[in-house]
């Protein structure tokens, strides 16, 4: 079971990327990359040289590392379908959080590190933005343990089969709702920032990576699709509970929701336009009440 | 035995500033006094140190009497709860005095180093007393002692008016908070009969009332509590920073032992306590941290984090009540886990991010952050610890910080399983602590970065040099135990267990161990897999080697040019973007609390004059609440003056006034015919 977890974990999130680039290509009437696109740059960036800005230090190399480790705990802490996940104890959704506060703190502290004001723009919404999203993650993870009893992520993450009941599931699709704003926000795609730009005004994560090449870079892109696979890891099991009950067919289940969910992330960034930055707290608090009525929808 | 060792130590403690007092002002002989005096702060402290760590485990809570006649016994105590801050102050202390050796040298500061080297000794010594007090008197003989000197260490330089005013301010305010107190000790006597600090099982509701809400302002005043902070940032930025180091780090949390001693003695609350501390430590979690975001000085900033986690603490504190009041002893063990490891953590981290703002202060000669910068490669020691501090101060894995957030969040996510609307509701204070986390990365982020990294803005930044070694060591120290704290939660355990025990007294619920609790194991063994994993894949890219050629192009594996800045050739440090830039999102969210200056008018026309745009946040409470209403008090006060005219003739017409005055209320209540009658 460890070993099919860590597989699907350290593999696919690259494959991620390139269905949400098919699916945007499909909407534009584009043949788009291929599918592998995402695994080759990746590779590609790990072989090349690096070149690091004079005004860096220690921290903006170890960054990367930082990110893609932290983000790899949180993927063992989360079950991917109704298998459990490796590490599970009470209170793991709280590491789970603060791993990605971990990974963040480095990410923006980098970032400012290069002493390039766009980074530092970057850094500053990232920051930002944060303080909105934690705190509705967190409003997922009370009304969840409220409506199981429990504080690990596994078994919390078992309540989505209420879905199907009339009466208990409007607050759990409110919180979906809400899980679902903060998975776009956190991963830095449209309607939040826009992963496509290569110009600096406008963006968050690609800004706070300017100054990242090589390996380092590699590392980035990479550890990003994860915190994507992770995050969507999270809404899939409670949202779509599908499973055979046989570990190998689940997991295959699991791999196709999460594929499923990349191409409704592929659709909301072909429909919608990037918001102007200053509407996205509104859109960022929305999701806190959405996620806040969910929870007091279940209290009531 | 271990009671002893903690007498000596306070008496020597005290004792430890009168070398330097005796011997001359500068030079060798003032360099002496100052090492045979951190040599016997150190020498008492280890005591004390090693006394409290034995006390922590001893299970009894013994008790000894101080002869004092005149006020009945004077009786003294120790059980761990007491011991638990005890081991605070004895580990901070030392790291703090020995720190001010290289900081504050006694030959260069003729003026003010005998006074500092007095009264830094005569504080530990208060702090010590008024924790192992048992009896009214006695605990505010060491609350003043401490308080005092305090006073004196933040305005002893007081060649500064800014200095002066904190030093004012703070003594207001301390002396306001020590009224509240003994009014509290008065209603104390009145309910329980005595001055005696042992445990009431039940008090009449009225002076229960009195006592709860007197203490919270009392000790409130001292801890920083929100509304009652206002005194702190001032005093903070003002003192010496190996003082701010030992007043945030260990003097707040004298505020706190008093709030958490003498709700451990009352009876058990109703629930609408806990409510009120856990909200009172909501508000002061994220107005704390929202005012430090806003702050352009270094140690205001620091100061500010420090209302923050008081305000953590208190969250921790208030859970515990709930879980009393509605008898869960699960609860109550997380929660008041949470808020004393806090306690201990706080301490450290906070003392090592003053001593690494203090080595910055030393070496550039300024506090303002947006003019510094790049500090990382000529303080790199410093750097990384401060950056160190900072991860902690978050509350990040994998270090001390979030073991005792992990507490709370647990203790707080214990009231879910409890049945009733109200119960679930207290845990919305979960989104609260993650949004205070959010907002705390946001801000360490902002500090660190600005401080010690990118290029210098300024040339103050250019003059950056590595403190010296005794300045590094305490550093070093503190940053190992946060680092032993994060990666070895187990350690703390059983003193957590011990000290909530004891806090529980007699309302004990058998408490359920913390290590059983919570999942510390499994947090120890990813802290230790996250950093060597991290590092190993650093040394990885670092120690690189070429295997083909074409790949690499012709300049090697790795190497270094100006930062990209998307195509702009010359970036210099200006262009940076500033501390205050980066949290100008963060101040605009939170303007209905911090009422940021407006900005200056927009440019106009094709060649714009220069404009400098200056933005400052104005403590909401001293700016626009004591100040007025010390204004007015002011105004009226001078009103009151034409009485008092110098002349002595005056001065003879008022004492034959209120002769006659007195001599009217002689007059019985029937009047003069009723004098009369009585003949």
């Amino acid at each position: 079971m460890l070993i099919i977890h860590l597989v699907i974990l350290l593999a696919l999130p690259p494959l991620l990327l390139g269905v949400i680039g098919k699916t945007k290509a499909v909407f534009a009437g584009r043949r788009g990359p291929p599918l592998l696109q995402a695994y080759r740059d990746i590779a590609k960036l790990l072989r090349k040289a690096l070149v690091i800005s004079e005004t860096t230090s220690w921290i903006f190399q170890a960054a990367p590392a930082v990110t893609l480790v932290a983000v790899f705990l949180a993927g063992l802490l989360v079950p991917f379908g109704p298998s459990p996940a490796p590490l599970a104890f009470s209170g793991d959704m709280i590491l789970f959080a603060y791993l990605f506060g971990l990974s963040r703190f480095f990410t923006t502290a980098a970032a400012l590190d290069t002493g390039s004001a766009f980074e530092g723009m970057g850094s500053a919404r990232e920051a930002t933005f944060a303080c909105l999203t934690e705190p509705a993650l967190f409003l997922v993870f009370i009304a969840l343990a409220k409506e199981t009893g429990s504080l690990s992520l596994t078994k919390m993450l078992r309540s989505g089969s209420l879905l199907f009941d009339a009466a208990a599931a409007p607050p759990l699709v409110l919180v979906c709702i809400g899980l679902f704003i903060v998975l776009l926000s956190e991963n830095s795609r449209i309607p939040v920032d826009d992963p496509c730009t290569h110009l600096e005004l406008t963006m968050i994560h690609e800004a706070m990576i300017l100054d990242h090449s090589g390996p380092l870079l590699g590392l980035i892109e990479y550890s990003a699709s994860m915190k994507l696979l992770v995050l969507e890891s999270v809404l899939v099991t409670l949202a779509l509970p599908f499973g055979s009950g046989v570990a190998a067919i689940d997991s295959c289940i699991f791999v196709a929701e999460t594929l499923v969910l990349a191409m409704a992330i592929g659709v909301v960034e072909s429909v919608m336009a990037r918001l102007r930055m200053r509407r996205v707290p509104y859109l960022l608090t929305g999701a806190l009440l959405l996620c806040g009525s969910g929870f007091i929808l279940i209290v009531r | 035995m271990s009671f002893y060792l903690i007498a000596w130590a306070i008496v020597l403690s005290a004792a430890s500033g009168l070398p330097l007092l005796f011997l001359k002002r500068r030079g060798r002989a003032a360099r002496a006094g100052q090492l045979a005096g951190t040599g016997i702060l150190v020498i008492a402290c280890v005591a004390g140190f090693v006394g409290a760590a034995s006390a922590l485990f001893e299970p009894a809570s013994v008790s000894y009497i101080l002869p004092w006649p005149s006020v009945g016994d004077g009786l003294l105590g120790l059980d761990p709860l007491s011991a638990f801050f005890l081991v605070l102050i004895f580990f901070v202390a030392p790291l703090s005095s020995v720190y001010s050796l290289g900081y504050a040298q006694a030959g260069r500061n003729p003026r003010t180093s005998r006074r500092m080297q007095l009264f830094f000794g005569l504080l530990v010594a208060g702090m010590s007393l008024l924790v192992i007090a048992r009896h009214a008197l006695v605990f505010l003989l060491g609350w003043e002692t401490m308080a005092l000197s305090a006073y004196f260490l933040i305005a002893s330089e007081d060649e500064k008016l800014e200095n002066r005013r904190a030093g004012f301010v703070y003594l207001v305010a301390t002396h306001c908070g020590t009224l509240a107190l003994f009014g509290m000790f008065a209603l104390w006597r009145m309910a329980t009969g005595s001055f005696e600090l042992s445990p009431v099982s039940s008090m009449e509701g009225g002076a229960l009332c009195g006592i709860v809400l007197l203490s919270l302002f009392g000790f409130g005043v001292k801890a920083g509590l929100m509304p009652l902070h206002f005194w702190l940032p001032g005093a903070h930025a003002a003192a010496p920073s190996h003082v701010s180091a030992l007043l945030s780090g260990v003097m707040l949390k004298m505020g706190v032992y008093g709030i958490i001693r003498m709700l451990g003695l009352l009876p058990v609350l109703p629930v609408f306590w806990g409510v009120l501390v856990l909200a009172l430590g909501i508000v002061s979690g994220i107005l704390g941290v929202a005012y430090a975001l806003a702050q352009h000085d270094l140690k205001r900033l620091l100061a500010y984090h420090s209302v923050e986690n008081i305000g953590i603490i208190l969250m921790g504190l208030g859970t515990a009540l709930l879980g009393r009041a509605w008898g869960r002893s699960d609860i109550v063990a997380l929660a008041m886990g949470g808020c004393l490891l806090h306690i201990w953590n706080h301490g450290l981290f906070k003392s090592l991010l003053f001593f690494g703002a203090g080595s910055v202060l030393r070496a550039t000669g300024t506090r303002q952050i947006d003019k510094l910068g790049g500090l990382i490669k000529s303080m790199p020691w410093t750097a990384a610890f401060f950056a160190l501090g900072a991860v902690a101060i978050c509350g990040l894995p994998p270090l001390n910080g979030f073991i005792s957030e992990l507490l709370i969040y647990l203790g707080i996510f214990g009231g879910l399983s409890q049945s009733g609307t109200l119960a679930a509701l207290t845990s919305l204070a979960a989104p609260c602590l993650a949004m205070i986390g959010a907002l705390a990365v946001a801000c360490f982020v902002k500090a660190t970065s600005a401080t010690f990294l990118g290029s210098a803005r300024a040339p103050e930044a250019g003059r950056g040099r590595e403190a010296s070694a005794s300045m590094l060591l305490p550093m070093g120290v503190l940053a190992a135990a946060c680092a032993a704290i994060g990666f070895a939660p187990g350690l703390v355990a059983s003193a957590l267990d011990a000290a909530v025990g004891s806090w529980n007294g007699k309302h004990a619920l058998a408490l359920p161990g913390i290590a059983t609790l919570a999942p510390l194991n499994y947090i120890g063994y990813a802290g230790i897999a996250l950093v060597s994993a991290a590092a190993l894949i650093s040394l990885a890219i670092a120690l690189r080697r070429p295997r083909r050629r074409r790949e690499l192009g012709q300049s090697g594996i790795c190497r270094s040019g100006p930062t990209w800045d998307c195509g702009y050739a010359a970036p210099t440090g200006r262009m940076q973007y500033t501390a205050s830039s980066f949290a100008r999102g963060l101040v605009g969210m939170f303007s209905w609390a911090l009422k940021p200056s407006p900005e200056p008018t927009k440019l106009h026309g094709a060649y714009p004059a220069p404009v400098v745009l200056e933005t400052e946040v104005v403590d909401g409470v001293l700016g626009r609440v004591i100040g007025p209403c010390a204004r007015v008090l002011g105004a009226l006060s001078r009103r009151a003056r034409r009485f008092q005219q110098g002349l002595t003739q005056q001065y003879v017409l008022y004492i034959l006034l209120a002769l006659v005055v007195l001599l009217l209320t002689l007059i019985p209540a029937g009047g003069l015919s009723g004098l009369a009658a009585a003949k």
